[in-house]
């Protein structure tokens, strides 16, 4: 039984892995396409004038937090702790929420300006690949509120152990296309 | 009085159509619609449609479906497949043909779509739900019910292709919609939202088999069987997959993008405010140019599987085959420049790809010798599947030819968009793609019904579909060097052109008469099946699905065996003394393996493991509840109707949280049962 339940772990695993090799192709698709427009600014502004660097700073700090707690989290599964798992994952998820909070207030305050993605490629590009960012955010979200319920409910089975597995790797997989985020888009604008 | 618009969107009564050929498809539609609805009621088949086939995650009956879906898009395709040639042969000079411009551009639309997506994609899905599993020693998918969600997905995508003709219209951008044409400023209708939503939501589950079937293949083959011991078909299935994963995500993204522009009105694609309408282009045959090897390499593993089976010798060259199918892999994702080299690139750009794409032309041209060194001194039955083998080389090596001719810029600047484009890439397809999927559909139909098709009509349909496929594509390749372009739905008499379109139609009616006689095929097999029941190994098959019985039962295997080298099942009959050696002469000796005999293999098969319990994933209607999700999603954001997109949304993302809730998803089968259930077919 123990062993089936390894292999069962292992596909499951496996299988995420390939989705998030995938999920790496789409982004990569929409990275190369900012490269290309992002200079087409049309008559709207370019980064520089519009992104502010501490703001993304407050936002790239609180998703890398986020992944840290995250990691603590699944920690304390590994020691059977469930208590403590579910605390680490409510900070995870205040934190995730907080920088979709601040995603979107940054969004609302760059289309109040004048400047949204109707405005010129670059901000189509940019608006698309820093929202499919959020969207992937958001998506899980409610993917941590239904494992924590699970976790909530029936504590650490196998299945759940498995799904947790899954969602850190997502998680620390946001955190690297963020990264890519903040360096090709905020910064390099900025310092363009 | 309320604005009805914030309740229907952008729909109002005019969506129906009013034009008299699209009207009478939809009546046609409703009448075929109907009239399945009433034999379902007639015959009382609601429950067992339900219980056997919708709500099953069993991957023979997904598989079935795949099939049976594709099957009635292929004669939707076919149909307009004959409108776009009768409008070309007649309209010429003063007679404007039977259909109004918009009209003819839906229908080569569509029918490039549809056949593509809904036909060619789908039965490939198919074929691989029904074998692969079966190839590996395995008792079903990494995710069964993701599969069934794939499926689902699909079907939501056709469903919304066919609803276009009944409310609204289809695109008239042709099958990949290039920009600026398909942007909202040249195309304000919903034709082209109706083709992005319909590829979107298939893709989604395009790219979750995708998935599925590479963990499959990776995690749970039978002991022994190693990737140099899996069968040929598996392999190409494995690099197919490998491909999906890398390109639909592409697709995804190009997509969205395009409906981005369209619906939210930003900037990706169109000609002012920076947009950048090659990106589009590059994007989409990026994507593009590895679809057409996601489609053909598995039809070269069927072809693989049938070629040895019925020239009764091992396959030659596995290795070189496994190679050149990884190389065909890798070359796929650098050559998609080739499909406009009239971009401007420069040469040393168009050089690399016009290269690149020759050398794919080297791999393809190893497997066409591996296949024909193994027909050499071998005992060649001529059945049906060998007929569409031989078919498929004679055409696909012609094809070839022309698409090495079309690799150099130099001659694609001429030829390119001409109707010898056109030719080229349907003698691949079809030849390619469809012949592998028939002779594939033939090869194992037997395993999933327990009998065989008719062959009179499997080789009649063979010789229709071959000579119209010459007669309807030949003047095609004259026609494109003549300087016809595609698309064309009017042309001057003075061009000499119209002989050559009225021949190509006269293709299309032999083709159309190829079809029926498989749907003839089809109904002569069920009604004689009693005389043709096929037994677990009708063909003397080598791999392991001919080791379990036919129809193959629900658990696969009842035990799992162990692989001790290639072509396995063959070498238990071996270890069991069947007498290979002598090898039927004809197709029902073939079939005729002592029942004891095929118990003795299947006994060495297993080895000496015992039954052992299994646990199978249990039926359940959630599949298909998100693709109805799904399809009101994109139904929603077709007609702008604001409050069905969210609502959509909220229930397709309750269905996946209700499903994790569902703790009872396994059926529990003890060993005494399943042994009960194996001694039962011996």
């Amino acid at each position: 039984m123990n062993e089936n339940t390894n292999a069962m772990k292992d596909k499951y695993v496996f299988g995420f892995w390939l989705y998030i090799m995938s999920d790496c192709l789409l982004f990569a698709s929409l990275f190369a396409t900012f490269a290309v427009l992002q200079n087409n600014v049309a008559e709207g502004p370019a980064g520089g004038d519009i992104f502010s660097l501490p703001f993304v700073l407050l936002e790239t700090l609180i998703l890398l937090t986020s992944s840290f707690t995250m990691g603590l989290a699944i920690l304390s599964m590994y020691r059977k702790d469930r208590r403590q798992s579910l605390g680490w994952l409510t900070a995870t998820a205040v934190l995730g929420a907080s920088f979709i909070v601040l995603e979107l207030s940054e969004f609302i305050r760059f289309i109040a300006e004048g400047n949204g993605p109707q405005t010129s490629a670059f901000l189509s590009s940019s608006f698309t690949l820093v929202g499919t960012h959020g969207l992937h955010v958001a998506f899980g979200l409610v993917w941590m509120v239904t494992l924590m319920l699970h976790i909530y409910h029936k504590g650490f089975t196998p299945k759940n152990e498995r799904v947790f597995t899954n969602l850190v790797l997502f998680w620390h997989f946001l955190d690297i296309i963020w990264i890519f985020i903040f360096s090709f888009v905020y910064l390099m604008q900025i310092t363009a | 009085m309320i604005d009805m618009s914030l309740i229907f969107g952008k729909l109002t009564l005019d969506a129906i159509p009013h034009d008299p050929v699209a009207l009478g498809g939809v009546i046609f539609m409703l009448i075929m619609g109907a009239l399945t609805v009433c034999a379902l009621t007639y015959f009382k088949l609601w429950k067992w449609l339900w219980d056997e086939y919708l709500t099953s995650l069993d991957p023979k009956k997904i598989g079935v479906m795949y099939i049976a879906v594709a099957v009635v898009m292929l004669l939707r395709g076919l149909v307009d497949a004959s409108m776009i040639r009768l409008q070309q042969a007649i309209s010429v000079g003063n007679d404007p043909g039977y259909l109004a411009p918009e009209h003819f551009q839906q229908i080569f639309s569509a029918h490039g779509t549809i056949m593509i997506f809904f036909v060619a994609m789908p039965i490939m899905f198919g074929l691989i739900n029904l074998v692969m599993p079966l190839q590996i020693g395995a008792r079903d998918v990494a995710f069964p019910f993701l599969n069934s969600v794939s499926f689902y997905l699909f079907v939501a995508g056709a469903a919304l292709v066919n609803l276009s003709l009944v409310l609204g219209e289809f695109s008239t951008a042709g099958w990949l919609s290039y920009p600026p044409l398909s942007e909202l400023q040249f195309s304000p209708g919903v034709g082209v939202d109706y083709w992005i939503w319909a590829l979107q939501i298939g893709g989604f589950g395009s790219l979750f088999s995708g998935i599925n079937f590479i963990a499959t293949i990776i995690k749970m083959r039978a002991p022994g069987m190693t990737l140099m011991r899996m069968p040929i078909f598996t392999w190409t299935v494995l690099t197919s997959m490998i491909l999906v994963v890398f390109a639909f995500p592409i697709l995804t993204a190009t997509l969205a993008m395009l409906a981005a522009d369209r619906t939210l009105g930003m900037h990706f694609f169109t000609t002012d405010f920076g947009g950048n309408v090659m990106m589009y282009v590059n994007l989409i045959w990026a994507w593009g140019h590895p679809e057409v090897y996601i489609l053909v390499l598995p039809g070269f593993g069927v072809f693989s599987e049938i070629v040895p089976v019925f020239s009764q010798k091992r396959l030659f060259g596995y290795t070189s085959m496994v190679l050149a199918t990884c190389a065909i892999t890798f070359f796929s994702f650098i050559v998609w420049v080739h499909h406009f080299f009239t971009m401007g690139a420069g040469a040393a750009v168009n050089a690399f790809f016009g290269i690149m794409t020759m050398i794919i032309a080297i791999p393809t041209g190893v497997k066409i010798f591996n296949w024909l060194f193994t027909m050499f001194r071998g005992r060649v039955v001529f059945s049906s599947m060998m007929h569409w083998f031989l078919g498929f080389v004679a055409s696909f090596t012609l094809g070839g030819m022309s698409g090495v001719l079309l690799s150099i810029p130099a001659a694609d600047f001429e030829l390119h968009n001409s109707l010898f484009l056109v030719a080229h890439f349907h003698n691949m397809i079809i030849s390619g793609v469809l012949f592998g999927y028939f002779a594939g559909i033939a090869y194992w139909f037997p395993k999933i019904f327990g009998f065989k098709l008719n062959e009179t009509w499997g080789i009649r349909a063979f010789w229709c579909w071959i000579i119209g496929f010459f007669v309807a594509f030949i003047p095609l390749y004259i026609l494109g060097i003549m300087g016809a372009t595609r698309r064309l739905d009017h042309y001057d008499p003075s061009l000499g052109w119209q002989p050559l379109f009225i021949v190509a139609g006269v293709g299309v009616c032999i083709l159309i008469l190829g079809a029926m006689c498989q749907v003839i095929q089809i109904y002569v097999s069920i009604r004689d099946r009693k005389e043709n029941i096929a037994g677990p190994d009708p063909w003397n098959g080598r791999t392991l699905e001919w080791s379990v019985p036919s129809p193959a039962p629900f658990y696969n295997f009842a035990r799992i065996p162990t692989v001790f080298g290639r072509d396995a099942y063959w070498n238990m009959k071996q270890a069991a003394g069947i007498k290979l050696e002598a090898p039927a002469r004809t197709l029902r000796d073939a079939a005729l393996f002592e029942r004891s005999e095929f118990a003795g293999a299947r006994n060495v098969l297993a080895g000496a493991q015992p039954y052992e319990d299994i646990e199978l994933p249990k039926n359940t209607p959630f599949g298909l509840y998100l693709g109805a999700a799904s399809f009101l999603f994109g139904f929603g954001v077709i007609w702008h109707m604001y409050w069905l997109v969210p609502l959509a949304l909220v229930i397709g993302i309750g269905l996946v949280i209700a499903r994790t809730f569902d703790e009872d998803t396994e059926e529990h089968f003890g060993a005494a049962e399943i042994e009960r259930l194996d001694k039962a077919y011996i």
